[in-house]
Order: structure tokens, then C-alpha cells, then sequence
């Protein structure tokens, strides 16, 4: 089965010689194009999840589908291999089964649309976006449950269908999905802008080979990938060891007692090819945490992670993608098998970073960043009004950025690209509730020479009686240091009840009845520091505390003292930093915050209110897969 | 007989025209700025001016006034200490901003946020808090209050904002905050969200009124001072300052609203622009203003700029309406580099600056930048003096772009030549910002090209675009005292007006926009503008319900009255397909009313130049050896002071003049027109209906100018606040 591309002008494209600022002129066009496609997006979407909160990614790529521009990497050709019919001129297509698309997209939620462009009746390039819907059905408002074990739970996911079929919109296919949705009209909203972003998009890539010719265009965006290639082939030799360097870390625990979930690589370098093998993971969750992820995905997230670290001038596109191999045993956790469920992979595809990260830095410690807010965690709200009036909250939460060589990390920041945060007095004007405290939590971004971020402190007064649902992370395992650095603060809910009563609810939940008057203190977690908190330089902290970001006591984890006015105490700063520094030794690579996950697990109750997760029970499927890969 | 006088201060020359406001006569003058202190420069062109059109200056009663130092306080971090106000709760409103991280995927890896403009140790909680709806949830707590205060006192700040949470639904506490903190702070200013910009959304209603109190002290302080000067010379004078929206503030209203004068400089050029291309009979065009580090561009669409609700200086973005100027970092001293690891050729956002500026001026620069590349190519001649004294040093500029040749394996020529088309692409991003990525086809509008190096890249940037001609108005630093001195005194009051259509009628909202019209009407009469003389227009922000963009269109009162709300939904869903393609199955919603008035335009009388023959020749002053399009041409130079009206030059030429040089490149051709502006077309153009000058102006250097624009979001607030 494999999609068939109607084109009536079969005159192939020709690669000609490209003068190279033709090539730059053609690739800052191109890099508009990708801007205006967010802009177009934003500007007409419905969803606070995609207008103000900008959970979406665009794409611009080749006729050989590869990604020239943008931001996910692309997954045309295993969409062409796995669909059965033509590809014609005016075909807009949709899907949003993460099955079909080989993880291209990772949950149903995510809508993902695809145009193939046409010029003179030939294929010239694609144009692809995908968005977050904040509901497509399925058993509870949001479509994230976090107790589902299939994927038939978590509302309607759409193979891929034609939704334009030359130019005309599919409108009872269109009728079916909406009609499954709780919020149709959002989701109608984002589907439409989602098309005119993409039309936006072919008419741009129409233009420019319209004023270069067609053979100029190919071969410029041919020659774009070709040189981000040559620039990657330099940073992996220059910055991926031939040893083999291993790191792994956890998610939590899966929202039904069981945890932590371990994510294991190993990345090494033969010749100037980058290897990446997970295996070690766990195998797939019984739940929703599973993350399909898709091999190119984490090429384009290793290399961006790369290139933000070693050269952000680089153009970042699909040409480097066979200098990396990714190797993922099918039935872990990030390969799960269908139907397994899959809603809540949010806090896998987070880890991915800090797993880079960790397995980067390890080869070059200067360059090595904390971890962060490694994760985008929601919170929804629903219910009725008195008036009878259905509402329905989805909201990502913010939280500390790691501490990094190159500086602090921001508080209550987002570590996903264009992610913004609701204005508070939009949410209170059109949902039932109020903001009282909106801050970043002080001492909760790990000490450093480079502090991390703090965590984001939003605490939520309810005015109706509704549910809510939690996606969080990080409540158990810590956003770790390096260099020296400490780990930044693990998350926490907090539910105050109008009698007073509090409660310690866990980060990963549903259908948790609030009643009008009820206060939920959505606390999440901070970034880690890096590098030696002992060398920060003690100005630094002083104004810190004087602006309420690290307490007076809260300095001493760098070794500072200070008198209530802030004011540094240079000589008790030298001794308490000497005497730090003999107790400590040699500061640690990498400071997790725990000896072993027993010792963690041990303090839980007490630490956290919380009973440890328990060991976590696999499939027999899951674990005959994962173990024969491994 | 009485007079205005348009002034704009520029980096280094300080530009005035003076009006004769009965016969429309003009005079100019340029002098020196003084950079120190503005007002200086100011007062002596003054005396120049009115010595040459043999008045006293005590005729002059309008002074109209483009300034930079709003921007430039921003700019330098030289701001006041401010103190911030916010609800409990909200203390880091600036330090957590909208959470944003920018640089795409990763980019949090180098990105350090910069610190908000009023620190959080000198901001404070009060205890109060209101409900989106208005209401008061809990009263204000005020003996905690001036003991915060207090502490705010000891921290030494010279300017207070309060920014409560919904304090655009109810501004009850804020006023009151602000009636204990002039108890308490006396002397320090206060601006308070509800007054400066009275919209939902906190950050952006704080981070503006913050930005307000921050270059406050600095505008008042020049804006007094400057008033004070001009009335020891003439007695009742009335000072109006240019805001970035291209209407007129009065010299109480900068003061009080700074944050609206951010691009009051930029605003003049546009305004500028828009007057000399009118004239030429060009109502639709793009305005490229090349600096030495940036390029400021514009659209403008039937004689009005596009407006926008927000302005960025630097890295901070505020809620004040100015003229849709995009900035890119693109200009003269633009420096072209190659990195090792793409080889890509890039040029910018790294500029030389003025010091040590391009390697040609001989400064000790080395880097290759635009200017070089210009130089290189033979486009700024040897014989050229930069502001009428530099001298050009090409042995230097060579020797600089020769590394950029080296590391592309180019020869010196072709590294210029791609610098040149690698700026001219980047200025082109901007010009699409604002064109067609707003809906507009570029090719239905001319190009205008002002700033040093404006025309230098004009024909190349009409080529790139399809917008035809390439104007390129005689001395562009006149050009912005001319937006200046032509502006209109103009004043609006808008009010948020959250309503679906099925929850409003047509009848209230007619009321509604007929008050906010006497409103603004009235803040007009008391800046002496007679009410017969008043032009209103209204304006109404409507979205889909649930949306979050709003789309500004004007509304005709008689339509409304005649056709109800199906006057506003009609055009809105018109608008909605022609910007995005698609209307939807929703209810429309209103979101700001806004009524804008303006007094009467003035008639201009500019000078005519004379006529000559089709031959441009007498006025040839040499050849110069240039690159263009890849090959070796031999251009001929002109002097612009001796062309005369009706002279064709065919490309490739050069025009030079004391502060620009005009580039005609082979194949194209310019032709001088009465009010001596050269419009470049391509040899053989055919003009597409929509940009062929039409309703040329009978005489072509006579002509009303038409108060600008309905356009204009809000900018200062002087609306009601909530209904």
C-alpha cells in the first residue's frame, strides 16, 4: 500500500547549479514563509490552547518530502507509504492517528494537516502543520485520561482522509469528526486556520519558483539541506564522542500508582554517523504515558539541541538525517505497540530533552545545561454554570528553565518554542474561576553558578462546581544540577477545601471534584542549577533576594550570607563558602537529589504526602517485545 | 498672519519647514543637532528659518514637533527608577511576562531575558482585588498600603505605576492608590494602567504603563523645556508633539502619555512620505527608510498608514497604537559575514554603528558592511561626500569585502554585489510584513525611498517587489519636518465595549460612539480647533465571539442607523475572507468603540523646480565605473540641484546630493517631476491599473492635504474605561 502522486506535467525537475546567494535568498524566503504560517495561525485559531498558548508546529518540505523549514521534522514519506489512494492537486489531507504516521504526531489531540503544493500541475513542495485540539471526545473533557489503556479511549482519532479533495472540502468527513467533539466550534476554528497557514505557505513556496524557476527552486532547497548536512557532519565530529556515553531518567510515575518509569540511552559516534539506542527503557506503560516517538522526531531534537548549544546560526532542516541513527526497541515505552494508550505522553516527550541533554553534556561539560521544565503540564476545568452553561478549561503550565552556561534559566518560562502563557484577566472573564497568586516560587530554581528558573506558582479560586484533571511530573524524581549545580524543586497540587481542609493531590489525575470556593495551588517545578553555586558571584544573590527570588535563608545554598536587608556579609560569605566547599569535596557531573530510587521512595510519604509508586506492572506484550529487542 | 513650524531632530542634522498658514507659502532651514540638548539646535534653526522668510518669531503659533528621546530613553536603559503597584498575588507580572521563550525549538538554551523595567524590589502588593466583571471582591487595603509606600520612598524611585488586576473593568482602586501615593510620595509622578491603556490583559496593560513611567521624567523634562523656549521667543505658541500614530499629542498629553511617543520620530517620515507621494499623485505605497543599522518600512493604503496596536522599541513591546513600522536590522553599517560551518553568506543584524563605522570612512572600521559593498560597486562614487564632508576611502572598502569574497571564493565585485542583494532581501522581508502578509499585493503600490540610504537600494527593492516607481523624494531630511509640520491636530476616545450582537443594538451603539465623538470633539476645541472644522470618524474592533484577534473597521454613523449592526457584520466578514480566507458559523463580537477627530489641513505651497527638457545632460557631472546586475557599467553622475523638471535619466545613473545618492540601474529609467522627484520605472513599463498615478493633483504642488487617516486603534486613553 502506497500513495499514488497524480501529477499531469511528468517533466522531472532538473538540478541545476544554484549561485549560493540565490540559495541564502530562497532560504530566508523560505524561513518567512514558516513565520507566516505561525502568524496566519495565531491570528484565527479559537482555542486559547493554540491562540494564546501557540501549541502548534509548522513545516515547510521538499517534493521528496523532507523538512526544508520548520519545526518537526518530517514524516511525508512514512505518511505516503502508509496511505492507500492519490495525492492530486487541491487534496488537503488530515490525520491524527499516531499509528499511522509512525509517532509523527503523538496523541490524538494533536491535529495534523498536510498539503501537497503544485505548480504547472507538478508537485513542488509540502506544507504541513499540526495543532493541539483541547478536546476530541473520548471519556473525559480534555481527551487526556490519565487511566485509559487503549488508544479507542482517548477520543476520535482520524486516520489519514482526504479533507480537501481538489480544492473542495470533504464536509460530511469534517461533520463526522466535530461531531465528536466537545467544543466543535473550537476545533472547526483551528481546523480552518490550520488550512489557511498551509495555503499560506504554497502560495509563498508558488512565488518563489515562479520568480527562479522551478529547477531553481528544487535544486535551492536541495542544496539548504545539503548544507545543514555539511554543518552537522562537523558538529558531530566535533562534539559526539566515539565512547559510548549512556544517561537515563525517569517519568514519575504513570497516574495509577506505579513509577518511576525509566527512559534509557546510549549515544556514541562511529565514523560521522551519531547513534542513538534506548534500549534499557522500560517497556510500554499499561496506561496513557506511552510516547510514541518517531525516529526523525528525535533526529531534528538531538540536532536542535545541538545546534542551539554549539551554533544557533546554523539553518536547522531534515539534511542531516542520515548522520544519525535511532534506535528504539518496539514495546518500550517510547514504541509502544498499538492500541496501546497514549494521551498523557507528554512527560516522556519532555524527558527526551533532559535525556539529550544529559547525554551531550556528558562529552562537553562546559557546554552541559541543567535539567528543566522538561515537561508541559495541564490543568482542566469543567462543568456546568448555574446558568446551565457548559464550561471547559485546558491550560500548559510554566515553570523554571535550567540553568545553563550561557546564564540563568528564566522563572515560570516555557521550554517549548512560542509557547505563551493565558493572560489571567482572560481566564477569569470567560471561565468560572479566579487567579489569587500568580508568581514564581521562590528557592525553587536550583542554586548554581547560573541559578535555574523558579517554578510557577498559579493558585486557582474555583467559582463553580466542576472537575478538574492533572498532568504533572517531577514530583518524585528532581530536575538535577550539573557541574555543581542543585537540583531546582520537584512540583506539587495543594487542594484547599472552603472548610479549610488540605489536601496533597497527585500530579497525575482526573475527575477530582471541586466545589465553588475550593483553592487548587498548582505548583510546578524548577530548573536546575549549573555550576558551582559556591562560585555564583555573590552580587547575583543579593540582588536576587532583594527581589524576592531567593529567600535570605535560601542563600546559603550558595554559600552566601546575608543580613535581612539583603546586604552581603563578605567575610561570613568566605568562611560559610569554605567551609561548603570542604564538606562537599568535588563537585558532581550530575546531582539527581536521590542515592537510588529506593532511598527516594523511602522519603515519598513524608516528603511529599504522596505513597511511593509502586513497581510498575508491564503487559505480557510490551515486555516479550522490549526484552527480545534488548 | 500666522505660521507653523515642523521641526525634526535627526541623529545629525535638525530639519525645519515653516508654513505660511493663510497663503501655504514654505520656507526650510537644516542645521547641526545638538545632541545634548535638543531644544538648542531647535532654536537655532528657528532663528534661521524666520530670519529667511523675514518674519519675527513671534508669528509662529503651531510648533509641530517629531522627537526621539522617548525612543532613545528606552534604547539606552536611561529611564526613571519605578516603582510598580500590583494586585496581591501579582508581584512578578513583569518578571514571568507571557512566559515566552523566543529562537524556535531549543531556544531557551541562549536566551537571558533582560530585566523588567521596574525591578521587583521596588514593587509592591496591595491587598484588593477586583472581579473581571468590575466588581469588588475585596476593598483595598490602605494603612498597608502607605506603609509599602513608604518603603517604595526609601528605595528612591522617580516614578510610580499602579497596575491592579482587572483594573480596566473597575479603575475605583487605582485612583484611590494613586490619591494616597500623592500623599505619600509627593512630587513623584504616577500613571496608573486604567488611564494609559484601559484593556484586558495584565502583562501588556502593566509593561505599558511601566514603559509610561519610565522615559516620563526625560520627555517632561525636554518637552517643558522646550516650551519654555519657545515662549520667551514667541509668546503663544502651542507646542504639539508627533506620536507614533502619526496624529498630533499636545505638549500636556506627551507629558502625561509618553508611552505614545516611543516612534514619534519614525511616525514624521512616514507622514513625510505620505505627503510628497499624494502630491506626486501616488496614494498607495511602501515607505523604506534605510538608516546606518536599520531599515524602518511602512505601508500605506489610499492615502492612510496602517496602524497598529502595538510598538516595539528594542526588546519591549507595548500596548500603544503607532504606525505599522517594521524594523529590520539592515542598513548602511550592516556588517556582511560568513560563517564557517554553513558558508552561507549573511548580512546583519551585527552593525558597525557610527563609530567605527563602515571600513570606507576610514574610521579604523575593518568589518565589510553595506556601505562598503555600495562602495565597491561604484554606487557611491569616490567624488561623493556623505553629509557634504565624508570622504570615501574604496581602496579600504575593498580591502574589507574582499574577506567576504574570500571565504565565499567570490571575486571582490561579486562579494559586493551579493552583500548588496543579500540587504536588499532582508528589507524585502519587511516590506512583506507589511504588505503581503497583511493581504496587500505589492505590485499595486509604489515605493518610496527616504533615509541616507534609502535610494541607493530603491530600484532594486521596486524590482524584488513589482511596485512601481521608485520615488525618491528631493532631501530627505526635510521630508519628516514636512510629515511634521502637515499633521493635523487629531484626538479620539475609545472605550472596551465587550458585547455579542445578540446582547447589543445598533441604537446603543450609535449612542455610544456619538458621545465618544463629543468627548474627543471637545479635548480638540481646547487646543483652539474650531468644531466646524472637525473631521470625525469612527471605528469599531469586532472578532468572532471566542476569537482572539479583533479587526478594526470604520463605521459610517448614517450606515448604522440605516442597515443596524449588519452595517459592522457585513464588512467583517468581507474582511475576515479577504485576510484569511475563510469566514466562520459564529456570532460576531464587538470589542472597542472608538470615535477619532481631527482639525482642518493646511495648504501647502512648495516651491516648483523648473522646467527643463527631456535631457538630463546639463546637469551631468561625471562617470563612475559600477557593477550592476553582474556586469561592468560605466554610469553617468548627476548633480540633483541641477535637474530640472522633465528630464529623463536612463539607467545606469547615479544622482547625488548633499545627504543621499540615488541608484538607476540599466534597463530603468527616472524622470523628474515638478516638486523635483525622481520616479524610477523599468524601461518599457506598463502600469497595472491600481498603481498608475491617478487624480494627479491639478497643480501638482498645490494641493489640500487631507487630515490623515481614520485608522488608529486607540492610543491614549482617554476612554471611560469600562461601560
Amino acid at each position: 500500500m502506497s500513495a499514488k502522486i497524480i501529477q499531469r506535467n511528468s517533466k522531472k525537475m532538473k538540478k541545476v547549479k544554484v549561485d549560493s546567494v540565490t540559495i541564502d535568498i530562497i532560504e530566508s524566503a523560505l524561513r518567512s514563509a514558516r513565520y507566516e504560517m505561525d502568524t496566519v495561525l495565531f491570528r484565527t485559531a479559537m482555542s486559547p490552547g493554540i491562540r494564546e498558548q501557540h501549541d502548534e508546529f509548522p513545516m515547510i518540505a521538499n517534493l521528496e518530502g523532507k523538512m526544508v523549514v520548520g519545526q518537526f521534522g518530517s514524516f511525508i514519506n512514512s505518511f505516503i507509504a502508509g496511505y492507500d489512494g492519490t495525492i492530486e492537486e487541491g487534496d488537503i489531507f488530515m490525520t491524527s492517528d499516531p499509528y499511522s504516521v509512525a509517532g509523527a504526531v503523538s496523541h490524538a489531540n494533536d491535529w495534523l494537516l498536510l498539503m501537497p503544493i503544485y505548480k504547472g500541475e507538478r508537485l513542488i513542495a509540502w506544507s504541513a502543520m499540526f495543532g493541539h485540539m483541547t478536546d476530541i471526545g473520548g471519556k473525559v473533557p480534555g481527551s487526556l485520561p490519565t487511566d485509559a489503556r487503549q488508544i479507542y479511549e482517548e477520543g476520535i482519532c482520524v486516520p489519514p482522509v482526504k479533507m480537501y479533495k481538489g480544492g473542495v472540502l470533504q464536509e460530511d468527513v469534517l461533520k463526522v469528526i466535530l461531531h465528536n467533539c466537545r467544543l466543535p466550534m473550537w476545533n472547526l476554528s483551528d481546523f480552518n486556520a490550520i488550512v489557511a497557514a498551509l495555503r499560506t505557505a504554497a502560495i509563498r513556496c508558488i512565488e518563489l519558483s515562479t520568480r527562479f524557476g522551478d529547477d531553481v527552486f528544487y535544486s535551492a532547497m536541495a542544496a539548504m539541506l545539503e548544507r545543514n548536512k555539511r554543518a552537522m557532519r562537523e558538529l558531530i565530529l566535533r562534539t559526539v564522542p566515539e565512547k559510548k556515553q549512556y544517561f537515563e531518567d525517569y517519568v514519575c510515575d504513570d497516574g495509577m500508582g506505579m513509577g518511576p518509569y525509566k527512559i534509557a540511552c546510549t549515544m556514541w559516534r562511529e565514523g560521522e554517523k551519531c547513534i542513538f539506542d534506548f534500549t534499557g527503557t522500560d517497556p510500554q506503560s499499561i496506561g496513557a504515558i506511552n510516547f510514541l516517538l518517531n525516529d526523525e522526531m528525535f533526529k531534528m531534537f538531538a540536532g536542535v539541541y545541538m545546534i542551539m548549544v554549539f551554533d544557533p546560526q546554523i539553518l536547522f532542516n531534515d539534511g542531516f538525517y542520515d548522520l544519525m541513527d535511532v534506535r528504539i526497541p518496539s514495546g518500550t515505552l517510547l514504541k509502544p505497540l498499538k492500541p496501546a494508550a497514549l494521551s498523557c505522553r507528554t512527560h516522556a516527550l519532555g524527558r527526551i530533552f533532559d535525556i539529550l541533554g544529559g547525554l551531550l553534556g556528558q562529552g562537553n561539560p562546559a557546554f552541559m545545561c541543567a535539567a528543566g521544565f522538561s515537561d508541559s503540564p495541564h490543568i482542566m476545568y469543567s462543568g456546568y454554570r448555574s446558568t446551565g452553561e457548559w464550561y471547559q478549561l485546558f491550560q500548559i503550565g510554566f515553570g523554571g528553565i535550567p540553568g545553563k552556561p550561557f546564564g540563568d534559566g528564566p522563572d515560570g518560562h516555557s521550554l517549548w518554542p512560542s509557547f505563551t502563557n493565558v493572560p489571567n484577566e482572560f481566564l477569569e472573564s470567560y471561565f468560572p474561576l479566579r487567579i489569587e497568586t500568580y508568581e514564581t516560587i521562590a528557592d525553587s530554581g536550583g542554586a548554581g553558578k547560573n541559578r535555574g528558573g523558579n517554578a510557577l506558582r498559579v493558585s486557582y479560586r474555583f467559582l463553580e462546581p466542576g472537575e478538574i484533571s492533572i498532568h504533572d511530573d517531577r514530583w518524585l524524581t528532581y530536575p538535577w544540577g550539573v557541574n555543581g549545580g542543585l537540583p531546582g524543586a520537584r512540583g506539587r497540587k495543594l487542594l484547599v477545601r472552603t472548610d479549610g481542609t488540605r489536601e496533597n493531590i497527585p500530579a497525575k489525575c482526573d475527575r477530582i471534584k471541586v466545589e465553588a470556593g475550593d483553592l487548587l495551588h498548582f505548583d510546578t517545578w524548577g530548573g536546575g542549577g549549573c555550576g558551582d553555586p559556591l562560585e555564583r558571584e555573590t552580587g547575583k544573590v543579593a540582588f536576587d533576594v532583594d527581589a524576592g527570588l531567593v529567600t535570605v535563608d535560601g542563600a546559603r545554598r550558595y554559600g552566601v550570607v546575608l543580613d535581612s536587608n539583603a546586604v552581603v556579609d563578605e567575610q561570613a560569605t568566605t568562611r560559610l563558602r569554605a567551609q561548603m566547599a570542604g564538606v562537599r569535596g568535588a563537585v558532581k557531573l550530575f546531582d539527581r537529589g536521590f542515592e537510588s530510587i529506593e532511598e527516594l521512595k523511602s522519603r515519598c510519604l513524608a516528603e511529599t504526602s504522596l505513597p511511593a509508586p509502586v513497581q510498575p506492572q508491564f503487559t505480557r506484550r510490551g515486555r516479550a517485545k522490549a526484552g527480545k529487542a534488548a | 498672519m500666522s505660521y507653523r513650524l515642523g521641526v525634526d531632530v535627526g541623529g545629525t542634522f535638525t530639519d525645519l519647514l515653516l508654513v505660511n498658514e493663510a497663503t501655504g507659502q514654505t520656507w526650510t532651514a537644516k542645521v547641526p543637532s545638538t545632541p545634548a540638548d535638543q531644544s538648542v539646535g531647535v532654536l537655532n534653526g528657528l532663528a534661521r528659518v524666520c530670519e529667511r522668510a523675514g518674519i519675527t518669531a513671534d508669528k509662529i503659533e503651531h510648533v509641530m514637533h517629531g522627537t526621539t528621546v522617548a525612543t532613545n530613553t528606552v534604547l539606552t536603559g536611561t529611564g526613571a527608577r519605578c516603582g510598580l503597584v500590583t494586585t496581591k498575588g501579582y508581584r512578578q507580572v513583569l518578571q514571568i511576562a507571557r512566559s515566552f521563550v523566543p529562537g524556535g525549538l531549543g531556544g531557551w538554551v541562549i536566551y537571558n531575558k533582560s530585566l523588567p523595567m521596574a525591578p521587583l524590589s521596588c514593587t509592591i502588593e496591595a491587598d484588593e482585588r477586583v472581579g473581571a466583571k468590575g466588581d469588588v471582591v475585596r476593598p483595598l487595603d490602605e494603612a498597608q498600603l502607605r506603609v509599602q509606600l513608604r518603603s517604595l520612598k526609601a528605595r528612591k524611585i522617580e516614578a510610580l505605576t499602579v497596575s491592579l488586576i482587572n483594573a480596566y473593568a473597575n479603575d475605583q482602586h487605582e485612583k484611590r492608590i494613586k490619591a494616597i501615593a500623592t500623599e505619600e510620595l509627593p512630587g513623584i509622578p504616577v500613571s496608573l494602567s486604567s488611564e494609559v491603556v484601559p484593556e484586558m490583559q495584565e502583562y501588556e496593560r502593566t509593561v505599558t504603563t511601566v514603559a509610561n513611567s519610565y522615559v516620563r521624567p526625560r520627555v517632561q523634562k525636554y518637552v517643558k523645556n522646550l516650551q519654555s523656549k519657545l515662549e520667551q521667543k514667541t509668546k503663544n505658541v502651542k507646542l504639539h508633539i508627533l506620536r507614533s500614530d502619526g496624529g498630533l499629542a499636545s505638549a500636556k498629553s506627551s507629558e502625561e502619555y509618553p508611552v505614545n511617543l516611543l516612534m514619534s520620530g519614525p511616525a514624521g517620515g512616514v507622514t513625510g512620505a505620505l505627503w510628497v507621494a499624494v502630491q506626486a499623485g501616488f496614494p498607495n505605497l511602501l515607505t523604506v527608510d534605510v538608516g546606518g543599522t536599520s531599515t524602518d518600512v511602512a505601508l500605506i493604503m489610499k492615502g492612510e498608514p496602517r496602524l497598529r496596536r502595538e510598538t516595539t522599541i528594542g526588546d519591549v513591546t507595548v500596548r500603544a497604537s503607532s504606525v505599522d513600522i517594521r524594523t529590520v536590522g539592515a542598513g548602511g553599517g550592516s556588517i556582511a559575514h560568513v560563517p564557517q560551518l554553513t558558508k552561507a553568506l549573511r548580512v546583519g543584524p551585527q552593525s558597525a554603528g557610527a563609530d567605527p563605522g563602515p571600513a570606507a570612512y576610514g574610521r579604523g572600521g575593518t568589518e565589510p558592511t553595506v556601505t562598503d559593498a555600495n562602495v565597491v560597486l561604484g554606487y557611491l562614487p569616490e567624488m561623493q561626500r556623505l553629509g557634504g564632508e565624508m570622504e570615501l576611502n574604496r581602496t579600504l572598502a575593498q580591502s574589507a569585502v574582499k574577506k567576504v569574497g574570500d571565504a565565499l571564493g567570490k571575486n571582490v565585485k561579486d562579494a559586493a554585489l551579493g552583500i548588496y542583494d543579500i540587504v536588499n532581501e532582508n528589507m524585502v522581508g519587511a516590506l512583506r510584513l507589511v504588505s503581503v502578509e497583511q493581504g496587500h499585493d505589492p505590485r499595486d503600490y509604489a515605493l518610496i525611498a527616504f533615509g541616507g540610504a534609502g535610494p541607493l537600494h530603491a530600484n532594486a527593492l521596486s524590482r524584488l517587489l513589482g511596485s512601481w516607481p521608485s520615488i525618491i523624494p528631493p532631501g530627505p531630511g526635510v521630508l519628516c519636518a514636512l510629515g511634521d509640520a502637515t499633521t493635523a491636530v487629531r484626538d479620539e476616545s475609545a472605550r472596551t465595549f465587550i458585547r455579542k450582537f445578540s446582547d447589543t443594538s445598533a441604537g446603543e451603539v450609535y449612542k455610544i460612539l456619538s458621545a465618544l465623538a463629543d468627548d474627543a470633539a471637545g479635548a480638540l476645541e481646547r487646543e483652539k480647533v474650531a468644531r466646524a472644522q472637525m473631521r470625525i470618524g469612527y471605528q469599531v474592533d469586532v472578532r468572532y465571539h471566542g476569537q482572539g484577534l479583533q479587526l478594526t473597521l470604520s463605521v459610517d454613523l448614517n450606515e448604522l442607523a440605516k442597515h443596524g449592526l449588519a452595517a459592522i457584520s457585513a464588512p467583517f466578514e468581507a474582511e475576515h475572507k479577504r485576510l484569511f480566507t475563510f469566514a466562520l458559523p459564529l456570532e460576531h463580537e464587538l470589542v472597542n468603540l472608538r470615535a477619532i477627530v481631527q482639525g482642518a489641513g493646511i495648504t501647502i505651497d512648495r516651491p516648483l523646480l523648473a522646467k527643463g527638457g527631456a535631457d538630463p545632460k546639463a546637469a551631468a557631472v561625471g562617470k563612475q565605473k559600477t557593477y550592476m546586475d553582474g556586469k561592468d557599467c560605466t554610469a553617468v553622475v548627476y548633480d540633483r540641484a541641477r535637474l530640472r523638471a522633465g528630464n529623463r535619466i536612463a539607467g545606469p545613473a547615479i544622482v547625488m546630493e548633499m545627504d543621499s545618492t540615488t541608484v538607476i540601474l540599466p534597463r530603468h529609467h527616472g524622470t523628474v517631476d515638478k516638486a523635483g522627484n525622481i520616479l524610477i520605472y523599468p524601461d518599457g513599463y506598463k502600469a497595472k491599473s491600481a498603481a498608475k498615478p491617478k487624480a494627479r493633483a491639478k497643480a501638482a504642488t498645490k494641493t489640500k492635504v487631507t487630515p490623515k487617516s481614520e485608522p488608529a486603534p486607540k492610543t491614549k486613553a482617554r476612554s471611560k474605561g469600562r461601560k
